[in-house]
């Protein structure tokens, strides 16, 4: 079933964006609205074509109005975000867990809605040293995340899963990405990887995963135009260390031990807009999910591997390395070629 | 990395006595071409002979390794040419100068983050390139180990690792997987499965899953061995592990038989593995309980040379080690639904740690000496 009428939240995240500007682009797609509470920059608003902007609080009851006047039939909840918007900790959690809650809320009471999809985090799976090493979709945290996004995360999901036990006709998906990265979108890991000395911590190398931004919008893009129930971690294939992306990408790591690793954060935050290391929930033991159900139930198989998504984030940022592998491991050659000039 | 280093013997079972059996490189076989080697044969495990005449050794790849593990090769071939060999030789050169171009690229290779890893961490090449030449020095050099019916490890499949643990400090776990790693004619890397301990430590976690290790629990034990992976585990745990000295070579219970039911679910045998030697080298005859608790650690050891010399106390004694690899249990027949039964879990379970004690009975009553074998 191709939706009628699609109600996209969060329009100035890239996801939020991206993903209105092709389904703008579908004309099999009626309307496509877009709430944020800030509107979007002229640049995306040009992008955006035919997609209509509504400036709305989804924590507010106009929601609902919205949703019902419209006749929205496809809900994508994209605005869920680690990142304060200028106002901290406290409205970002307002903004992610009243504002689901207010959001599906105006889904249940709307008959028309038969769709509602949700943009998740790996971070609902924690992160510690007793959990497995590679988390499947039925895997259970042994530690549930204690505070911050990865605590709003389960909770959103903890209430999509209500909604669905309460609107059974109505199919969910919940989307479970781990780290974007791309070239073009800025989100906390390409911040991170562009400060030139990166703060690592002391004795932990976690294991990354990343899904390109392009596969992340493409994902989404099919769970809204079909029908996809059920919960999918999404991420590239394979991992890099914390260490060998930092080499990766050439810059110094600066080894800090775990408990200054989150002031130091707190610090740079304030001078660069850093999300890094997230509030809570630094996943020091590393956070792999499982994508088999991705690749076999959905049937979406990510273009880029967690290697290439970084290296593609390298290459179009430009980023220059500070650390030149080639000229450190390099010097043999050329010692040789210098000392040896018959030979080679 | 490795492969490079050396290989096993052609023909013949490959496994057995494997430790005993040196290969002899290309360099070692020139060098002993010219002189007369101070000690007859290249025994380093003792017990069996030195038959070993390789005929492969590897001439294409530079061999970090190689030059890692400098012990015999290089030595022998510098007393060749010191001894007899007036003019240098051409090839010599050659084959240091690329000893030392592998060994830039490795650097380059390391630096610029260009290695795999999967997605436990494990890291293959740091592994047979640091990791594993530390470890077969105190394996060949220090503990002499012997491995013997390493053919009961598949070459291309799952397989699950059982083994008695003891030694205060899981040494050997480590050299179990040098075991299998070194005298495996496939050279496969065995998959620990270690305590959350191991994991939540810095450093020593972050090393172990690069390494290759993980947590031992059914999620990742069964996904390794979906995988086709070798894994080792050592069910005993810290009960094994910390016991006190009298108690060596007497089995502790073997957990609650998840790894009988991880094999179950996935169909892989089960390969009993004894090791003889691994009590003596911390024998622990106390434990500091309160500090133990105060650091969180499951005992604090007192072994006779720790903490009375201090760093020094924590040398292990240089035991004679044997490690036996036994018939592999199979586990496939029982179809993937039988872990649900606990009665033939518990039986598979006794089954394995049975196997495990009755060999460790017959390898102890052949040991003349602790530390000579």
């Amino acid at each position: 079933m191709t939706p009628r009428v699609v109600l996209v939240t969060g329009v100035n995240g890239f996801l939020g964006a991206q993903l209105a500007m092709r389904l703008a682009s579908d004309p099999d797609i009626e309307r496509v609205l877009c709430v944020d509470i800030v509107p979007p920059s002229p640049e995306v608003r040009r992008r955006l074509g035919r997609a209509e902007f509504i400036r709305a609080d989804i924590r507010n009851r106009l929601i609902a109005k919205v949703i019902a006047a419209a006749r929205v039939d496809t809900v994508v909840h994209t605005s869920v975000s680690p990142e304060p918007v200028g106002g901290g900790r406290a409205l970002n959690k307002e903004l992610n867990v009243i504002g689901t809650m207010q959001l599906l809320a105006a889904c249940q009471t709307s008959p028309l809605v038969r769709r509602v999809v949700l943009k998740s985090t790996s971070a609902v799976y924690g992160s510690s040293p007793r959990d497995p090493a590679v988390f499947t979709e039925r895997t259970e945290p042994r530690e549930l995340p204690s505070g911050g996004y990865a605590k709003d995360a389960a909770e959103i999901e903890g209430y999509l899963r209500g909604f669905a036990r309460r609107r059974p006709d109505v199919v969910t998906t919940t989307l479970r990405f781990s780290n974007f990265l791309g070239p073009r979108a800025d989100t906390v890991l390409s911040r991170y990887f562009a400060l030139p000395a990166v703060p690592v911590p002391l004795g932990h190398d976690p294991r990354l995963q990343l899904v390109h931004t392009e596969d992340a919008v493409a994902v989404t893009r099919l769970a809204t135009l079909t029908d996809l129930p059920g919960v999918y971690n999404v991420a590239g294939e394979g991992v890099l260390t914390l260490t060998q992306a930092v080499r990766r990408a050439g810059r110094l790591p600066v080894v800090l031990p775990r408990p200054a690793l989150r002031p130091v954060g707190a610090v740079l935050r304030r001078v660069v807009p850093l999300g890094w290391p997230p509030e809570s929930g630094t996943p020091d033991f590393g956070q792999v999910m499982d994508t088999t159900s991705l690749r076999e139930n959905a049937g979406f198989v990510p273009r880029w591997s967690t290697a290439q998504v970084f290296d593609d984030f390298v290459q179009g940022r430009g980023l220059r390395p500070l650390v030149d592998a080639d000229r450190l491991g390099g010097g043999w050659d050329r010692i040789r070629s210098a000392t040896v000039p018959g030979r080679r | 990395m490795a492969r490079e280093d050396e290989d096993v013997r052609p023909g013949g079972d490959p496994c057995r006595g494997a430790a005993a059996v040196r290969t002899i490189t290309e360099e070692e076989r020139v060098a002993e071409a010219r002189v007369i080697p101070l000690r007859p044969g290249r025994v380093s495990g003792g017990g069996a002979q030195p038959v070993a005449e390789d005929t492969t050794a590897s001439e294409d790849l530079p061999g970090t390794v190689r030059a890692a593990r400098s012990g015999d090769g290089p030595a022998q071939a510098g007393g060749g040419r010191d001894g007899e060999a007036p003019e240098p030789d051409p090839a010599v050169d050659a084959r240091l100068e690329d000893r030392l171009a592998g060994l830039a690229r490795f650097v380059r290779r390391r630096l610029a983050g260009e290695y795999e890893v999967d997605e436990f961490g494990f890291d293959a090449e740091l592994n047979d390139a640091v990791f594993l030449p530390a470890l077969r020095l105190l394996y060949e050099r220090w503990f002499r180990v012997e491995a013997v019916g390493l053919h009961n490890v598949p070459g291309d499949s799952g397989a699950l690792i059982v083994a008695n643990h003891a030694g205060t400090l899981p040494v050997d776990a480590l050299m179990t997987a040098v075991a299998v790693h070194d005298h495996h004619p496939e050279r496969r890397h065995l998959r620990l499965l270690g305590a959350d301990l191991v994991f939540r430590l810095p450093v020593l976690g972050a090393t172990a899953r690069r390494a290759g290790h993980t947590l031992a629990c059914g999620p990742d034990a069964e996904r390794l061995l979906r995988g086709g992976e070798v894994v080792g585990v050592w069910p005993e745990g810290f009960k094994g592990v910390g016991k006190p000295f009298r108690d060596r070579y007497k089995l502790q219970r073997f957990g609650r038989g998840g790894f009988v039911s991880a094999a179950l679910r996935t169909g892989t045998p089960i390969v009993p593995c004894s090791i003889v030697g691994a009590e003596e080298i911390y024998p622990k005859i106390g434990d500091i309980r309160p500090l133990a608790r105060l650091l969180g650690l499951p005992y604090f050891p007192i072994t006779p040379f720790f903490p009375l010399l201090g760093p020094l106390g924590a040398v292990p004694l240089p035991s004679k080690w044997y490690i036996e690899f036994g018939e592999p249990i199979s586990t496939a027949e029982y179809g993937p639904d039988a872990a649900e039964d606990p009665m033939l879990v518990f039986d598979l379970t006794d089954q394995v740690r049975e196997t495990i004690q009755q060999t460790l009975y017959r390898m102890l009553s052949q040991r003349q000496s602790v530390f000579l074998g």
